[in-house]
Formats: structure tokens, C-alpha cells, sequence
């Protein structure tokens, strides 16, 4: 088994869709929170092929959308100073900050550089010893490990020119956020089954008791997909509200201990404000104080005046399944990859990016 | 960002201390180093989830398996198997909430 053609097969998927089909009676909205997996869900035509009775929300589940205008703003900062090195994932580079964007600096001269892995930016620093390498160190639970074991790597090497811009936050904090919402409706969630790899399933049980909503931790691929939705639907239909594990080949339920130990080494839980929603308490990580001279706010005295995120783009709507990408007025036509308003049109996991990459918007929005 | 793709172990390469260990690892024939860190108990032969250079999980075979069964038997519990029927309806079906 090479644990991907599997998951891909026609066949699977059209029983799944039969199988969704034959048990639906009413309408249910199901919420998958990762931005991986709607991509997934729009990219495979899964949203066509569902029962009308279905609708599927897009989550906040994208790292890049999340991460406040203020945070870009002290990246460009940093990568615009003389000996500064700042590395970061690709899908950074486009987004907007209050005046331009990492790609814009790197085009004017910046040292921008993008990489795969954080552990590179380590050996980066090692390798420009005359240079500060900062890493933007964005990401969900799923990332965590990999940026804490590039500080806990670099501290062990003796490595003093390498630090990370911090820009972590937490599902289930958000998920509670949205759930509280008066104006949201969601009646299941499809949990992020990277993100459970890492950090396991017992935070959501109390997620499930307190809100009675059903909650299926899920894959990225559309037999995982398809199964998660059909499991889902099962609970609904039948009056559930369970927390069940569709993607068990990799998620165990007390997740990899090995990465949680790593993530509490470096980091601590902070308070964190997400692009488009707003400060949640205790809804991200920031490194811990032991760890101060990897953390480039304190290394480089980061202080900028707050700045106001472009009202032009909803993305907060969209992240909170209020709105869908094409229900903005600005999709397709004053925001686009090339120049977007908003994270949420440039990140490989952008609802947005989904639906103007792979949907055919006048019929998604029919 | 979160995405994460299954690769196979090919050969351990590397060891700095007990846990930092870095290994070669197959994605369908394209060949990467991996970090081993957060996998400690994986052998040549066996399959990691890879993620930003880091393996963060074994894949589990018999899980895997399972997924599979769950799925046959959901079908047989339904008796609608009619995959045609599936097939026919999904052109004409665009309507969207």
C-alpha cells in the first residue's frame, strides 16, 4: 500500500457519494476546518458530487489567512534590514502587508528567501555566520514541532545568528470562537487530521459535550474526505454528537507525545489576533522566555504600531462560514492571486485560491 | 500548510544524538531527507508521514486496512450500490445552496 492512489479511487468515491445519498433526509452545513481539505474538496469536484442536502463551510484552518497584517508588517520589517536573512514558506511571500508584501522587498532587493523546511534555516544560519537568519515561523499545531526542534537544534549547535518571527495559532480555540458566534450555524465539524497527529483528540471532547456537535477527526483525500462526511451525516441523521476518528492510520488518539514534548519546550501558550476575526484568548503559541534570544521580537526590539486590517476583504466572514469566496464583491475582479486583497486569495490553502483555482464559481454559487 | 504526505523509508543517514536522526525517505521515487526526531521507532521499509521535512507519524497499515473494511461494509448495510445511478446524476446536478 502506498497509503495515496487508495484513497483516490473513482470507485471508493462514488460508493461514498451513493452511500451519503442513500441515509440524507435534511439539510445539514458541515464545517471542515482545514484549509487543506477544502482545497481537496473543490480541486477533486467533491462539493458537485454531494447530495444538495449538504453544504460544506470552509474553516479557518489556513495558517496564512490568519496571520494579522501587524505580524507581515514586522517580517517585511526584518527582511528589509541590511544583514538580515528571512526565510519563510512560499505561500507567504504574496500576501499583503499594510503597505506591500515579502514578495515586493525581496523584488526591491530584500534577502528573502523561500524554503521547504525550518531545519533548513538553521543550516542557512550556520552557513552565513555573518548573518541574521530569521525564520517566519507560521503555522497550526501541525507545524509546531518542526519550528520548535529548528530552535531546539539551533540552541543544542550553539547557533547564536537564527531566530524565529512566531505566528502560531490553535484549532480548537478557533473552533470554539466560531461556534459561539450567534451568526454561525454549524451543524458538524471535520476535524484537522494533521493537526490531531500532532496534538490528538482528547481536546474535543469537551468541544463536543459542550456544543452537542459532532466532530470527525478527517484525511485530506477524497475517500478520507467522503468517509468523514458520511460519517458526520450518520451521527446527524441518528440525533449524535461523537467525536470519531476516520483517519486512525495516521491519528492516535493521544496523539505523538515525542511532538507535544517539543512544542511545550519552546513555546507556550499566548493569546494570539487572527486576520479577519480577532483576538481569541489562548489561541497560539509564543516562545517561551528561556528561549528568548531565537525569538526575533526580542532579539530585534519588534514594536510596530498597530495597523488596520483592508476592509475591502471579508475574509473573516469567509473563515467563520458565513460567506462564500464567491459571494464577495471583490472575487475574481479587484482580488486575485496575482494582486490580492487578502491571505485568503494567495495561500495554497485560501478558500478563496480553491474556489478561483478549480470551481466553476457560477455553479458553485448557484 | 498542514499538508503532509506518506513517504517510505528508505535508509537512516544520519544521527546527531539519541533522538536527532535523519533518514531518506521515498515519495513515490522522489527521494528526501527527513528529520526522524518526532519517530523514533521507525524502521527501514516502514511509512512516515512527512511534513515540512519532519516525520510526525508512523502510517498504520492495519488502520489503513480498516478504512477500507468500514467502507465495504457501510456499502453492503445501504444495498445501494448503484454506481451508474451515481455517475448518471452528477451532470445535471449544479445547483449549490
Amino acid at each position: 500500500m502506498k497509503y495515496l492512489s487508495e484513497f483516490r479511487d473513482g470507485a471508493l468515491v462514488l460508493k461514498l457519494v451513493n452511500d451519503i445519498r442513500a441515509i440524507v433526509t435534511r439539510p445539514w452545513t458541515i464545517m471542515e476546518i482545514c484549509g487543506g481539505q477544502t482545497h481537496s474538496l473543490v480541486k477533486n469536484g467533491l462539493l458537485e458530487m454531494l447530495p444538495k442536502e449538504i453544504t460544506m463551510v470552509h474553516g479557518p484552518g489556513c495558517p496564512v489567512c490568519v496571520t494579522p497584517l501587524g505580524i507581515i508588517d514586522e517580517a517585511i520589517h526584518l527582511a528589509e534590514k541590511s544583514n538580515v536573512i528571512l526565510c519563510s514558506f512560499g505561500d507567504m511571500l504574496r500576501v499583503p502587508g499594510s503597505k506591500k508584501s515579502l514578495l515586493e522587498v525581496k523584488a526591491c532587493g530584500a534577502d528573502v528567501r523561500i524554503i521547504y523546511s525550518p531545519l533548513e534555516a538553521v543550516k542557512l544560519a550556520i552557513e552565513n555566520p555573518d548573518k541574521e537568519v530569521v525564520f517566519f515561523a507560521v503555522g497550526f499545531e501541525t507545524t509546531a514541532p518542526a519550528n520548535a526542534l529548528s530552535v531546539v537544534h539551533a540552541h543544542k549547535l550553539g547557533v547564536k545568528n537564527y531566530s524565529i518571527l512566531a505566528s502560531h495559532v490553535l484549532v480548537p480555540p478557533a473552533m470554539e470562537a466560531i461556534l459561539s458566534d450567534p451568526e454561525t450555524r454549524i451543524d458538524a465539524f471535520l476535524a484537522a487530521g494533521h493537526v490531531c497527529t500532532i496534538m490528538g483528540m482528547e481536546e474535543y471532547y469537551p468541544i463536543v459535550e459542550k456544543y452537542n456537535v459532532p466532530i470527525v477527526v478527517t484525511g485530506f483525500e477524497p475517500v478520507d474526505l467522503l468517509q468523514g462526511i458520511l460519517m458526520a451525516v450518520i451521527q446527524l441523521e441518528k440525533g449524535e454528537a461523537k467525536l470519531e476518528n476516520q483517519y486512525a492510520r495516521v491519528v492516535q488518539r493521544e496523539g505523538n507525545k515525542l511532538a507535544q514534548n517539543t512544542i511545550s519546550e519552546v513555546f507556550e501558550v499566548s493569546d494570539r489576533t487572527w486576520r479577519g476575526i480577532g483576538e481569541i484568548p489562548l489561541s497560539g503559541f509564543e516562545v517561551r522566555q528561556q528561549y528568548a534570544s531565537f525569538n526575533a521580537r526580542t532579539k530585534f526590539m519588534l514594536n510596530l504600531a498597530p495597523v488596520e486590517e483592508n476592509k475591502e476583504c471579508i475574509s473573516g466572514a469567509i473563515m467563520k462560514g458565513l460567506k462564500k469566496p464567491v459571494q464577495c464583491p471583490n472575487f475574481g475582479t479587484k482580488c486575485n492571486p496575482e494582486h490580492p486583497l487578502g491571505a485568503p486569495m494567495v495561500s495554497s490553502e485560501g478558500a478563496c485560491a480553491a474556489y478561483y483555482h478549480y470551481a466553476n464559481s457560477k455553479q458553485v454559487m448557484a | 500548510m498542514c499538508l503532509a504526505i506518506p513517504g517510505k523509508l528508505i535508509a537512516i543517514t544520519g544521527q546527531l544524538d539519541e533522538t536527532f536522526r535523519f533518514g531518506k525517505v521515498s515519495f513515490g521515487g522522489i527521494m528526501k531527507e527527513v528529520n526522524l526526531s518526532m519517530v523514533p521507532e521507525a524502521k527501514v521499509d516502514d511509512y512516515v508521514l512527512v511534513h515540512v521535512g519532519v516525520a510526525i507519524s508512523m502510517v498504520d497499515e492495519e488502520e489503513a486496512h480498516k478504512t477500507f473494511e468500514y467502507i465495504r461494509q457501510i456499502g453492503e448495510l445501504n444495498e445501494l450500490n448503484d454506481d451508474e445511478d451515481v455517475l448518471r446524476s452528477i451532470p445535471n446536478k449544479t445547483a449549490r445552496p
